[in-house]
């Protein structure tokens, strides 16, 4: 496999991680959050920190992990007071907050980012293949969280908080649960971002990427994990697959975003879904 | 002299956030969508006038140009986008609202270039006054006049005229004002018209006082002005003006006391989610979630 191919993979591996993340959070339990990046970049950067003290992979998939859900469980808890648009304003603020705050912190490199982060010692294909097993990993867990009783409770609670409520289900419990679990996986993504770029800015985890990570998830199809995972993988592809979608990839994105809510909100698993039910009703 | 100057800074940038985010609040307050996209009509009001203004040699023309095309797209915007929209849940027309400000801001890079426009000829921006040793630009003084005017006249507008008052009455109650004969459907279309404009006059503005529009504009400015409609407490005019100049003096002193730690672009959303965290309801009590 050439570099390129090892690389592309990766990044793969790394936004498919994302976009399930994103959707567990948004698409399972229906708290909007436009600042994912945020998430992202604590995980990335908790992983750096500890990649360059220690030099323990371990140790930092385990920092970027907490780093992510500490940060997610915080935001979690302002999903109980403000609600649907508003919960995504203070996301997006979160989002700017933080990269507000990173570019100021000498400790973090400020304006020029960490570089010069220890390798992982497993090689680019080793990396790749680490981050394609969690990536992998992280879609079985998506499934087997939304076919179990959390699922059920994280969809109830999307649909319609006071009628969760009657059930019996603790609304604001798993609302911070899936900020947390969701979180927790972004930081993860951090981490194996960390060591595949070995170098990390505050601008790769800006809102625009947070904008096309939600892109990603509405494209899918919110709340199916198969349609969000074909829609990442699409859409990391598409750019580099037609170099004038590479050129002009944010109008590609914001376009693609406002046709399919316009024309079909339930993104392409809806449209397959249909599709599956009139070939079979004729 | 030096925290003057600073003040001046802060009401002029104030008084700008106020005409970018009038708009956002009363499309808030009519159709509780948040018009995120509402930054590139912003972004468009700017290049208009640069563009306009260096064919035509006037900025007057400039501004008229703005002031007419951008209040069309903005009602393009509600009548192809938000309108279909409104039956979902209001995060749903608001991510449709991003996609569109992503997809403008890509479009103004690819057609008018990443560099962005500048005015050929532009006095302003370098015609400073001086009152006993405080420096203030001409810019400076013509946003601030520009805004006292513009809501000068919206208050006479929406207290005096018939058409104010059916708007205010529609915002208040659909159902009882639709019943006295006003259709709420044109109060929609006023709404994005009115709050285009202004948003473009504030776009021309911020040109001419950087002397340059480049492609990512609006971009900072809108998501400030979404803080901003929230601390104001969502769909009072009076509370987004407050809000306006507190923001823009806190930025301005905000520089020095917290500029080492945090961003200056960082400070709008801190307050936000202090405030949030404190009073979800909002600076006003009106409800928020």
């Amino acid at each position: 496999m050439s570099a390129y191919e090892i690389s592309i993979l990766s990044i793969v591996g790394i936004n498919v991680i994302l976009a399930v993340s994103l959707n567990m959070i948004s698409g399972f339990c229906g708290q909007v959050s436009l600042g994912h990046g945020a998430f992202f970049g604590a995980g990335a950067y908790a992983a750096a920190l500890a990649m360059v003290s220690t030099a323990s992979v371990l140790f930092a998939l385990l920092a970027a992990l907490i780093a992510g859900s500490l940060l997610g469980i915080v935001v979690g808890f302002a999903s109980l007071r403000v609600r649907s648009d508003f919960l995504a304003i203070t996301t997006i603020g979160v989002n700017f907050l933080f990269i507000g705050f990173v570019r100021k912190q000498a400790w973090l490199g400020g304006e020029m980012g960490i570089s010069g982060i220890p390798a992982t010692g497993l090689g680019a294909s080793g990396n790749m293949f680490m981050i394609l097993l969690f990536a992998g990993a992280t879609i079985a867990f998506s499934v087997y969280v939304s076919r179990s009783w959390m699922g059920f409770a994280f969809r109830a609670v999307g649909e319609d908080e006071g009628a969760a409520a009657t059930l019996g289900i603790n609304a604001g419990a798993y609302k911070v649960a899936a900020f947390g679990i969701g979180t927790a996986l972004a930081g993860l993504a951090g981490g194996l971002y960390t060591f595949f770029t070995q170098f990390i800015t505050a601008d790769a985890f800006d809102f625009i990427f947070s904008v096309m990570l939600m892109a990603m998830v509405v494209i899918g199809g919110i709340g199916s994990t198969s349609g969000v995972v074909f829609a990442s993988i699409g859409l990391t592809l598409l750019p580099e697959a037609i170099r004038f979608v590479n050129d002009y990839r944010l109008l590609v994105f914001g376009g693609l975003l406002v046709l399919v809510i316009r024309l079909a909100p339930g993104g392409l698993a809806a449209m397959v879904r249909n599709l599956v039910i009139r070939v079979r009703g004729t | 002299m030096y925290y003057i100057d600073l003040a001046v800074t802060g009401i002029s940038f104030g008084c700008m956030y106020a005409m970018m985010s009038v708009g956002l609040t009363l499309v808030y307050g009519l159709l509780r969508i948040l018009h995120v996209a509402h930054a590139a009509v912003f972004a468009l009001g700017a290049y208009m006038t640069v563009l306009v203004a260096n064919a035509s040699g006037s900025i007057a023309i400039g501004f008229l140009a703005a002031i007419i095309v951008t209040p069309l797209f903005g009602m393009a915007i509600y009548r192809l986008l938000y309108e279909p929209l409104l039956k979902y849940r209001p995060d749903v027309p608001m991510i449709a609202s991003v996609g569109l400000l992503v997809l403008m801001q890509d479009a103004f890079r690819i057609v008018f270039g990443e560099q962005g426009v500048t005015f050929h000829r532009n006095a302003f921006s370098f015609t400073t006054f001086n009152f006993a040793g405080i420096t203030v630009s001409a810019v400076q003084i013509a946003i601030v006049v520009t805004a006292a005017m513009v809501f000068a006249g919206l208050h006479l507008f929406t207290t005096r005229t018939r058409i104010g008052i059916g708007w205010r009455a529609t915002v208040s109650r659909p159902q009882i004002a639709a019943s006295f004969g006003i259709d709420p459907i044109k109060v929609r279309y006023l709404n994005f018209a009115i709050g285009s404009a202004l948003a473009a006059i504030a776009g021309g503005q911020v040109a001419l006082l950087n002397n340059l529009v480049d492609p990512g504009i609006g971009f900072v400015v809108s998501y400030k002005a979404l803080a901003i409609i929230v601390l104001g407490g969502l769909g009072s005019v009076r509370g987004t003006l407050v809000a306006s100049l507190v923001l823009g003096l806190v930025e301005a002193y905000g520089t020095i006391f917290i500029g080492a730690w945090l961003d200056r672009d960082a400070i709008a959303f801190l307050a936000l989610i202090l405030l949030l965290m404190v009073r979800p309801q909002g600076f006003t009590g009106a409800r928020v979630a």
